[in-house]
């Protein structure tokens, strides 16, 4: 006993000296786990073997890997030299410091990346995150359903044609919904959709002195139609529904049309899709929404020009090729929505029916600031409050979606939410 | 008419088909995760291939070949047993004081170490990160990792232990001291043999709320001392359907635990029971 007693504190003591440092043939990467990025761990195998740099990659769920990138960041940073980071955080992060301003050689052409990526991960012209993929919103509906009914879908089609569209489509008793679209709470989430709607009926998340409209007509508008839209024609249950379970119920034949993110039409397995822009009520500008996973380095990072020579490669002309002819991936695996030249390579454009589509949704999306949307973001506000204030408004969205609130209440309730935790954070 | 024996029978029954139905209600979804696993990503969401798929051990060897599964296996027993061990040895002292030398305030102390698991985990997550990394310099290390699940745990073991200890005769120990016997060899040779059983569960129980820790384990670690809840954390996506590699690694993360739980029902039950000789 006093052997083992001894023996397991003198381990615990030694093992204390064990550090996180990397060596500056050492990278640790922090990543979110999207078939992209597991993708990538493969791929850069590559690299190490060309550099010599080791890859430690931490694999994280979104919401953790926020949480720890920001604690990181917030206290010196030190555990990661590239973090995989988003279009909500990216500029916030390199107005504040967090990340590093990104330049690159002439081979790396940055005019190459889509300039709507570009302007979203910037901040006053500062490139601070380079683009891993990205992705923007659009219909995508079975033209085989569509046909028999004898309906059509057009691009930035007005939402009451898509709502008669849905309509026909409906037939819960062949368990096919007409319209399946995000319901479950947090601001990625239903969040992202509702905005983009509201954004389309002319609402915006803030005036230009930042106080919250939510309880503009505008918004009530939007939020009616979503909510009516999806109680008549939506799978049950549409409350829990967000990304994943809505490919799910693709996939199984259950939904008629789908809106949300295009890096789902590469998960799509049910033959007749067909794609259209997203539809508007008379304002198009942020009816599809904007997202970027990009990469970045920690501001301060002992590694940071190592780091700097890994995201150039991650995020080349040439790592698109390389996934394109890796024996494990293939053209169809390639990540797309940040480079004009992944579009224009024909082995892509055999494989992928989407890519017209989806190049053009994210082309069309305006993450700038407007007379309209005195912010930057489309389906989001690039400000450091909006995650706590976009959580709340999706449960209050989420609890007019299931009946347990009117409309109007939960727009209510929300706008003295958004209103509260603007005043504390001293906007106005 | 039914006789007393054939009701009772029918009684006793009746109870084994309630506790088996509560049982396989309790089992399946471990059940289902495990039969998930088995299956390729595709499968895992398809009802065609509900129960009817061709099994794959992919999901498995993709989990040792590109998630590193072996070192995450490694850094949570490495954590799991030493931060035990450290609960124990700091557990059992204060108990065995608590039990047979109390004070007036005896009851206020235990309160209030019970009282330091109502801390929301959350409110002190900034000042670990900062403490650890930027003033103690052993962020992402089996050390601090083994501290915080002692730490974590510590109420619960001295509260356990003295529940134990508080049901041997003080006369025992009293009769020990009569005869010259030091504190530590009360403790060593007189209380431990006799809480042996009790003592075991509270190391068993105490285990597994390590082994299952996922708050600081995800949240005080980067690589070095990463443990398998980070491993099943890193594997869910937001954008993807890959259940077949999330139940794989699910599953390889509790079967130890699972393994350990089915060899040692018979403490685990007394220590969930919470009692030393009943």
């Amino acid at each position: 006993m006093k052997l083992g007693l001894k023996t397991a504190l003198a381990f615990a003591v030694g093992v204390a000296t064990a550090t996180t440092a990397s060596a500056a043939d050492e990278l640790t990467i922090a990543i979110v786990n999207n078939g992209h990025m597991i993708n990538m761990q493969k791929v850069a195998e590559a690299y190490t073997a060309d550099t010599g740099v080791k890859l430690n990659w931490v694999s994280l769920e979104e919401g953790v890997l926020r949480e720890q990138v920001t604690s990181d960041t917030a206290t010196g940073g030190g555990q990661y030299d590239i973090i995989n980071i988003g279009m909500q955080e990216a500029p916030i992060w390199g107005a504040a410091g967090w990340i590093e301003p990104l330049s690159f050689g002439d081979d790396y052409d940055v005019e190459d990346i889509l300039p709507a990526m570009r302007a979203g991960l910037s901040h006053e012209g500062t490139l601070y995150a380079a683009p891993f993929y990205g992705e923007s919103s659009m219909v995508m509906y079975r033209k085989d359903l569509t046909d028999a009914a004898n309906v059509k879908i057009a691009d930035n089609d007005s939402w009451d044609n898509v709502k008669a569209a849905a309509a026909a489509i409906h037939d819960p008793d062949n368990g096919v919904y007409g319209a399946c679209l995000r319901g479950k709470p947090g601001w990625g989430d239903n969040g992202a959709f509702i905005t983009t709607v509201a954004n389309s009926f002319g609402a915006a998340w803030f005036d230009k002195d930042m106080k919250p409209q939510l309880d503009s007509p505008e918004w009530n508008a939007a939020v009616t139609f979503y909510v009516d839209l999806l109680s008549k024609y939506g799978p049950p249950g549409s409350e829990g529904n967000s990304f994943n379970e809505i490919l799910a119920l693709y996939n199984e034949g259950k939904c008629g049309l789908w809106i949300d993110a295009t890096i789902a039409a590469s998960f799509l397995e049910v033959d007749g899709v067909a794609y259209a822009q997203s539809p508007n009520a008379g304002n198009p500008v942020g009816a599809n929404w904007l997202w970027a996973w990009a990469m970045a380095v920690p501001a301060g990072s002992p590694n940071a020009e190592a780091s700097m020579k890994f995201i150039e490669w991650a995020t080349s002309k040439e790592y698109v090729k390389a996934v394109g002819n890796h024996p494990d991936f293939g053209w169809a695996k390639v990540p797309t929505g940040q480079r004009a030249s992944t579009y224009a390579i024909p082995e892509f454009q055999a494989v992928a029916g989407f890519a017209a589509a989806e190049m053009a949704a994210i082309d069309s999306a305006a993450p700038e600031a407007t007379d309209l949307k005195p912010y930057q973001g489309v389906q989001f506000v690039a400000i450091p409050e909006f995650p706590e204030i976009g959580g709340a408004f999706g449960q209050e969205m989420a609890a007019a979606l299931s009946g347990a609130k009117s409309v109007e209440d939960a727009l209510a309730a929300a706008q003295k939410a958004a209103d509260a935790i603007m005043r504390e954070a001293g906007y106005y | 008419m039914a006789t007393v024996s054939q009701k009772s029978r029918f009684g006793g029954a009746f109870w084994t088909i309630l506790a088996w139905v509560i049982a396989l209600i309790f089992f399946f979804p471990i059940f289902w995760m495990i039969f998930t696993s088995f299956k390729t990503d595709a499968d895992a969401v398809k009802p065609e291939f509900l129960f009817t798929f061709t099994p794959t051990l992919d999901n498995y060897l993709n989990m040792t070949d590109n998630y590193d599964y072996w070192r995450f296996a490694i850094n949570s027993v490495i954590t799991s047993t030493f931060a035990t061990l450290l609960a124990l040895v700091v557990g059992i002292p204060a108990a065995y004081a608590m039990a047979f030398d109390p004070s007036r305030h005896t009851k206020d102390i235990l309160m209030w170490m019970l009282s330091t698991k109502m801390l929301p985990a959350a409110a002190v997550l900034y000042p670990m990160t900062f403490l650890t990394k930027n003033f103690l310099g052993i962020f992402d290390t089996h050390f601090l990792i083994i501290v915080v699940l002692c730490l974590i745990n510590l109420p619960i073991v001295i509260w356990m232990l003295f529940t134990y200890f508080k049901e041997i005769p003080k006369e025992i120990i009293e009769a020990g001291k009569m005869d010259g016997v030091s504190t530590w060899g009360e403790i060593k040779d007189i209380l431990i043999p006799l809480a042996w059983g009790g003592v075991a569960s509270t190391a068993l129980l105490t285990f597994i709320f390590c082994w299952n820790e996922a708050y600081w384990t995800v949240r005080l670690t980067t690589t070095e001392a990463a443990t398998l809840s980070k491993l099943i954390e890193g594997n869910r996506a937001p954008e993807g359907l890959f259940f077949g590699r999330l139940s794989a690694v699910s599953t390889a993360a509790v079967g130890p635990i699972i393994i350990l739980g089915w060899f040692c029902q018979k403490q685990l039950v007394r220590g969930l029971t919470f009692g030393a000789v009943k």
